[in-house]
């Protein structure tokens, strides 16, 4: 398993480089500057600030001294946010994104997971029909439709909720159920899925006829091998949902990653542009590991090689 | 058969239980949870929640350039002179107590009066010579320094022609008198003065934490800021919101009657919109186009709508063909009807744009050569070789992405294809890909926009002399270009503004910009919020403002100020 694991981070590690690189040429080659604006700036002050963030060094050059400052964990500083730091920036944001994204993930497994058993169970009965189809207008539903319907329902009819912002717990509830929502839908379905292919197996059909009681079946029998592609799905749902939605975060004031996302490329900031990418990167490759490891102790089928 | 139908109707019996059920559930919600908004709250503790666009890009005011900067900035540093609360065109004191100018107009005197950092520090005259001299240096790479070059050798000391700042033209005579050199007359610098490139810094403070050229200084920190305004900065969550309050040590304290405003970053003008109706902001940054006309007819104390001193216009390349033909573009500009554009299309009270400097400047209406004649339209374009629009070449229009820039460029597509039978197409560019075409003078047409930065035709005619960085249009005339430069050293404002004028109309003789309209401001108020008026430059100088109905308290202690959530505290504070 040891051996495993190594094999999979030393992969991973291979993945983070081939996408920095990647990233930061496609950056570098973009149309627009960080330092452009409506309002033209004397070409002697530009040449200050481009010399400032090495802008004025060839792109082959700028790529080796990012690499290297990246290896002693500095990731430069932002390059439209005066003195601000690209690590600041995702000091401040990550944690609040950390918050939001594990609410909003346990919101989708609490209500996705038994939903979708249930509705496996009951197949064809209502308790399918029902908990499927709202699934379905779940997943349909963008969240800038989710959003700000919410609000409005319990932000302003109601008025039990705040509307935006992020000053304390109920805070929370809103963007937490927006975006939960949003996933529970895909959990649902996927666990259906999962395990109406784990109730149709002749196992199943064997313990039937020795008279193993139904919720023996189904809690002992088919619930390992029908999360399986529920499992396989959270891991890019929570380095998804971590990294924000910037949606989800806009509609509801959230100072959380997702909005920087957005505003280092609109802005064209570069160092923050890369930054971001290396965490998302990373999340998503940290996840898949540990749902690779997840499912082959789920899945007896598979083995760690 | 009948067997499926009762177990139907037993479902739906059901499902309608389940129904009641949560909207008895959602009703005891909703009765258990009606709380005071916040804004009732924030009004009596003289709290001011502002809906301030978007997050600054720092509060450094020698590296920052945007209008939501403005605002924070404003409050917590005092330049020499301030805004005045109602009257743009007055300069009101600010740490200069009072001032005097050389008959020419030339040489300006300061004189300030006892004020202090939140440090503790005296504010010196030292302070605004290093304060400008911060500006100009050139490594810090200041955006706004181009308007110090209004100061006698600071354009050379900013391109490092020198490096000398004594050859600038301020100097401290003594703690308390400073002294300003220009290049020529200029009756408005004390109002140009009131822009915040002109602010002072406290150079212990920023000396502290790095060089004065030292663009990653962290002086500007919340834990290390210095200001000398009328509220101090108590807290900066980035995107959430930045918190000022009351700075007990103010010069002009007592005229201060808010405890505090907290700035919130919301860039979605929906959600600012549901946070005002929702009982969250006082004051929003804008308004959506669709919705003024319904704020207006249902809350018409609310819905504000003022002037601007901006202009929405479209930049023609002059190089290009047709466009190097004045006939066409003059035709182009005569076959617009801005009326109908602003009544049906952009809908916030705009004025139709017919001259370059926006209405509003005392003693400077407006330009009348950009009207709405399509007879003399079809006149011009058929001179110019395309008859009834027989033969125009294919041209198009660029925009930056966004929604209202495209609406109106195809009201003007139809009116150009009805007025002169012409064909022009519309193409939309991500912001900063725009910028560098625009810039860069690839393109036929583009829609641009200026806002002044202090309340004068010279803010607007300035741009457009000859390779102006901001004309892009390869248009130019020396004319044009002398009579600007001449205008900054006229005798008097009254031939000033006869130059300024002289020049507009040369330029709107060539026309190679298209008025559309002018700015207005647009945004939502919470009535209870006094001493805001409207302004030219949307400068309200907060510390006139206040609340109706606001609890009379002292200055509060750093700490106290409460939370909207929390339910407010009945004490007040002693004195």
């Amino acid at each position: 398993m040891l051996k495993f694991i190594g094999k999979r981070f030393l992969q991973g590690i291979l993945v983070l480089i081939g996408i920095y690189a990647l990233t930061f040429f496609l950056v570098a080659s973009t149309p627009g500057s960080p330092f452009s604006s409506e309002r033209a700036m004397q070409p002697e002050i530009l040449a200050q600030i481009e010399a400032f963030y090495g802008y004025d060094k060839p792109v082959g050059e700028r790529f080796l001294t990012s690499v290297g400052n990246i290896l002693h964990g500095d990731f430069g500083p932002s390059a439209v946010y005066a003195n601000r730091t690209v690590t600041e920036i995702i000091a401040e944001s990550f944690p609040v994104s950390l918050k939001l994204g594990s609410i909003s993930l346990l919101v989708a497994l609490l209500l996705g997971i038994p939903a979708g058993i249930l509705a496996a169970v009951k197949k064809n009965t209502w308790l399918d029909y029902v908990p499927m189809s709202t699934a379905m207008a779940g997943i349909c539903l963008p969240t800038f439709v989710m959003g700000p319907l919410l609000a409005l329902v319990f932000g302003l009819i109601f008025a039990v909720l705040p509307v935006a912002g992020w000053f304390g717990p109920e805070f929370v509830v809103l963007p937490a159920a927006t975006l939960g929502l949003y996933y529970a839908a895909y959990f649902a379905r996927l666990t259906r899925g999962g395990m109406l292919e784990m109730l149709n197996q002749d196992f199943v059909r064997t313990a039937r006829a020795k008279g193993v009681p139904e919720h023996m079946i189904v809690w002992k029998h088919c619930l390992k091998g029908g999360l399986i592609p529920a499992i396989t799905f959270l891991g890019p749902a929570l380095a998804g949902i971590i990294s924000g939605s910037f949606v989800v975060e806009t509609i509801f004031q959230v100072p959380g990653l997702g909005q920087w996302f957005v505003k280092g490329a609109l802005n064209r900031d570069d160092f923050l542009i890369l930054g971001l990418t290396v965490l998302f990167a990373s999340l998503i490759v940290l996840m898949n590991l540990l749902v690779d490891i997840a499912q082959v102790a789920l899945n007896p089928r598979l083995k760690y090689d | 058969m009948r067997l499926k139908i009762s177990y139907r109707r037993k479902m739906q019996m059901k499902l309608v239980r389940h129904a009641v059920l949560i909207m008895l559930l959602g009703l005891g919600l909703a009765s258990c949870g009606s709380r005071e908004p916040a804004t009732d709250i924030a009004a009596r503790e003289g709290i001011l929640l502002w809906g301030n666009g978007t997050e600054p890009k720092g509060l450094d005011p020698h590296l920052v350039t945007g209008v939501p900067e403005n605002h924070i900035i404003s409050s917590i540093i005092e330049g020499l002179i301030a805004y005045h609360p109602d009257n743009d065109m007055i300069p009101a004191p600010g740490m200069a107590e009072r001032w005097e100018h050389d008959p020419a107009f030339t040489v300006w005197t300061f004189h300030l009066r006892d004020a202090k950092w939140t440090n503790g520090d005296p504010v010196l005259a030292s302070d605004f010579v290093y304060s400008w001299q911060r500006a100009l240096t050139p490594e810090l790479g200041n955006q706004y320094a181009e308007i110090f070059y209004i100061m006698k050798g600071a354009e050379a000391f900013n391109k490092v022609e020198t490096k000398d700042f004594r050859t600038v033209g301020v100097k401290a005579l003594d703690s308390k008198t400073l002294q300003v050199t220009l290049n020529g007359p200029a009756p408005y610098f004390p109002n140009m003065l009131k822009h915040y490139s002109w602010f002072p810094v406290n150079p212990r403070a920023v000396e502290a934490y790095g060089s004065i050229g030292d663009r990653q200084n962290s002086w500007s920190k919340l834990e290390n800021f210095v200001g000398n305004g009328p509220f101090k900065l108590k807290k900066w969550a980035t995107n959430q919101e930045i918190e000022v309050v009351r700075n007990p040590t103010y010069w002009d304290a007592k005229t201060v009657k808010l405890n505090g405003i907290r700035f919130f970053p919301i860039e979605n003008a929906g959600t600012e919109e549901v946070m005002f109706r929702g009982g969250r902001l006082h004051l929003t940054n804008t308004v959506l186009n669709e919705k003024v006309p319904i704020f207006k007819k249902k809350m018409p104390d609310q819905m504000m709508i003022e002037p601007y001193l901006g202009n929405y216009y479209y930049k023609i390349n002059t190089e290009r063909k047709p466009f190097d033909d004045p006939r066409v573009r003059k035709a182009l500009t005569l076959a617009i009807d801005r009326q109908l554009l602003v009544d049906k299309v952009t809908k916030g009270g705009q004025l139709p744009a017919t001259g370059f400097v926006p209405a509003g400047v005392p003693g400077y209406p407006p330009s009348d050569r950009a009207a709405f004649h399509p007879d003399e339209a079809r006149k011009l374009l058929a001179e110019a070789g395309y008859p009834n629009g027989k033969g125009f070449p294919k041209t198009e229009i660029l925009v930056n992405t966004l929604e209202t820039h495209r609406q109106i460029a195809e009201a003007l597509q139809a009116m150009w294809k009805k007025n002169l039978n012409i064909h022009i197409g519309i193409y939309n560019q991500e912001w900063k890909v725009y910028l560098d075409n625009m810039k860069g003078g690839n393109y036929d047409m583009a829609r641009a926009g200026w806002i002044g930065d202090y309340v004068d035709p010279s803010s607007f005619l300035n741009i457009m002399t000859t390779g102006n960085g901001n004309n892009d249009t390869n248009w130019g005339d020396p004319r044009y270009d002398a009579l600007i430069d001449d205008a900054q050293r006229a005798p008097d404002e009254k031939t000033r503004f006869a130059m300024l004028r002289e020049a507009e109309q040369i330029m709107m003789d060539a026309m190679p910009i298209i008025p559309i309209y002018f700015y207005t401001r647009v945004y939502l108020k919470d009535p209870r919020l006094k001493g805001w008026h409207p302004k030219l430059l949307d400068n309200h100088p907060v510390k006139y403002l206040y609340f109706d109905g606001q609890r009379v308290t002292a200055p509060k202690t750093a700490g106290s100020a409460p939370k909207p959530v929390s339910t407010a505290s009945a004490t007040a504070p002693a004195q």
